[in-house]
């Protein structure tokens, strides 16, 4: 079993009277990858800081390997911590002397510093950049080279901030596909925060919900994404189909949920008469045309009252009479479905794909 | 005119001459000047940082004083310095009025907040994430004000400017609290008002060139410094 190589107890951090972060316990086990996702102000940033032992919390306790980093030194146990932000602010010298100088601030030799930095301006593509200022680099070649600078001290612990947040989506792409690779290989400790849901499931492990300081949920990825803990959580992990239902009956793994007079069948144990929420993710929904279709459960009748073209997906506003859903498709599978504004369908879902939060 | 040909004659010639006086006042304003500077650099660089980067009550209030104090009329400091060190006042018994060390204590005043108000102000227009970023890499608290130091040194180097500027070309506090004694207290500036008004203006200009050739000098190689450092800006067209 993995060590627990950092660990947060009751941290609070105040900004004068605003409680900005507020947690009970979070532990980050070695060689874990953890997605750190909420919406603006929800406390990332600071949570992010708080790890990186650059921020003193107001209260509560910062364990690195265990040991109290904020009583003992901790300067010692901050440089076995690197961060990455996600404005790449480097200083007025060559993109060399940025990278290397987590490494001088160690009081490493020249060689050492060469021997330990070569490698990874290579694998991230700016070796021929090394002797460039770093004021002429473009967003995508300073966020390379602040990676550089944090990856070449081989740190126990790397933060990032949303490191790729300012790039053009081809950098972007490019720095997110380098930094997946990079994380696999290294099975370095990692913890990230970002904005967007994809990537959060895509690189991270485990994934953390913050929301107003609060941390709501944390857990594997499928189990975050696709069995949330509150409505909060599932809002932010992108559950957008969330009603209100009543337990209706319970009969051996499925269950009856009555949502705004429409039956649904769900997969779940929750007892009689109980209040939920019915989360439903938009991609878990099928659209058919016609009155029938094969699926014995959960034939919902719907009409198409908006459609949202994407490159990858179409997301359509679905009026089921008493509520709306929001569901998403492929491409290629709605353009061959010809759906359009007005059209009568059926909306169908799996037992499986439904989550309950009791409410 | 034919007055100021015969000044610059008479000024060159003082010059090239080697004139043991003129040589002794150049001296002794560049040793005062000099001292002053270097004290308000060793003063006011901490308290420029120290009013960039940190809080406590009374802060702004401070920071205010400092950019009030960056335009400080020299008379003005050297009225209270001479109160100050006046034999029955309250420094007096350190017997410094008209004495070199009064001199030093005088421009200190003037230069010291003009180093701090720039300091601050140079640190001030530093990112502050990047202090973040910094000890995001592990710098330690003092090895980020050093590399903040560092990443502001242009800036830092006009403060650095600015405090001898003030200091070397000010003559109403030195003359105050100086005296403007011959062979003791005397330097460019004093020397200069001192000369003009006795009508040697040849004199007077001489004093006058030195104290532009000196200015000049020490200007010219930290902007060398600075300028050397500076990004080239695109051609406009």
């Amino acid at each position: 079993m993995a060590k627990t190589l950092l660990t947060l107890r009751d941290i609070v951090v105040l900004y004068g009277e605003r409680v900005a972060l507020s947690l009970g316990s979070l532990e980050i086990k070695t060689g874990n990858i953890l997605a750190i996702i909420g919406p603006n102000g929800a406390g990332k940033s600071t949570l992010l800081r708080v790890m990186g032992l650059i921020q003193r919390p107001t209260e509560g306790q910062v364990l690195l390997h265990g040991t109290d980093a904020f009583t003992g030194n901790t300067l010692l146990l901050r440089r076995r911590i690197a961060t990455v932000f996600q404005e790449p602010l480097l200083l007025n010298a060559t993109v060399y002397q940025n990278a290397a100088l987590g490494l001088k601030l160690r009081g490493m030799s020249a060689a050492e510093i060469e021997r330990r930095l070569a490698p990874w301006l290579e694998k991230l593509g700016i070796a021929h950049l090394a002797s460039r200022s770093a004021r002429t680099l473009s967003g995508g070649e300073a966020q390379r080279t602040s990676l550089a600078r944090a990856l070449a001290l081989e740190p126990d612990l790397l933060l990032l901030d949303e490191p790729w947040a300012a790039l053009d989506p081809a950098s972007r792409e490019e720095f997110l596909l380098d930094f997946a690779r990079i994380v696999k290989e290294t099975r370095l400790t990692t913890v990230f925060v970002t904005h967007d849901r994809e990537e959060a499931f895509a690189l991270g492990e485990q994934v953390a919900v913050l929301m107003g300081g609060l941390l709501l949920h944390c857990g594997r990825r499928e189990e975050v994404f696709f069995q949330p803990n509150c409505d909060a959580s599932a809002e932010i992990v992108g559950m957008s189909n969330r009603l209100p239902g009543t337990i209706q009956a319970l009969d051996e793994a499925i269950t009856s949920v009555e949502v705004s007079g429409q039956i649904l069948c769900v997969a779940s144990h929750l007892l009689a008469g109980k209040k939920v929420i019915v989360c439903i993710r938009p991609e878990q929904l099928s659209l058919q045309h016609g009155n029938s279709c094969a699926s014995p459960y959960n034939q919902l009748k719907g009409r198409i009252i908006n459609i949202m073209p994407g490159i990858g997906t179409y997301q359509t506003i679905l009026d089921c009479g008493v509520f709306r859903l929001i569901a998403s498709m492929e491409r290629k599978g709605f353009i061959e479905g010809g759906y359009s504004e007005g059209d009568e369908i059926i909306v169908t879902v799996s037992p499986t794909s439904i989550h309950l939060i009791p409410a | 005119m034919e007055l100021i040909w015969q000044g610059a004659l008479k000024a060159l010639e003082l010059l090239f001459t080697f004139d043991a006086e003129v040589w002794a006042i150049t001296w002794l304003s560049i040793k005062i000047s000099g001292s002053a500077t270097l004290i308000s650099l060793f003063l006011g660089i901490p308290l420029g940082i120290v009013l960039a980067l940190s809080h406590f009550p009374g802060r702004s209030f401070v920071a205010a004083m400092v950019n009030t104090g960056m335009g400080l009329p020299p008379v003005v400091v050297g009225l209270f310095v001479s109160i100050f060190l006046w034999r029955s006042g309250p420094l007096g018994l350190l017997d410094l009025i008209y004495s070199p060390t009064a001199m030093v204590i005088a421009q200190v005043i003037i230069a010291l907040p003009i180093v701090a108000g720039l300091t601050m102000a140079a640190f001030q227009s530093l990112d502050p994430k990047l202090s973040l970023q910094l000890l995001g890499i592990g710098a330690s608290r003092a090895q980020l004000i050093w590399l903040l130091c560092k990443e502001a040194r242009l800036p830092l180097l006009a403060a650095v400017m600015a405090g001898f500027g003030g200091v070397i070309s000010e003559v109403g506090a030195s003359m105050m609290v100086g005296g403007n004694i011959r062979g003791q207290t005397r330097v460019l500036t004093t020397a200069t008002v001192l000369e003009t008004g006795k009508g040697n203006f040849d004199v007077a200009m001489a004093l006058s060139l030195i104290l532009l050739a000196l200015t000049f000098a020490v200007n010219f190689f930290l902007t060398r410094i600075q300028q050397r450092e500076q990004l080239r800006w695109p051609r406009l067209s």
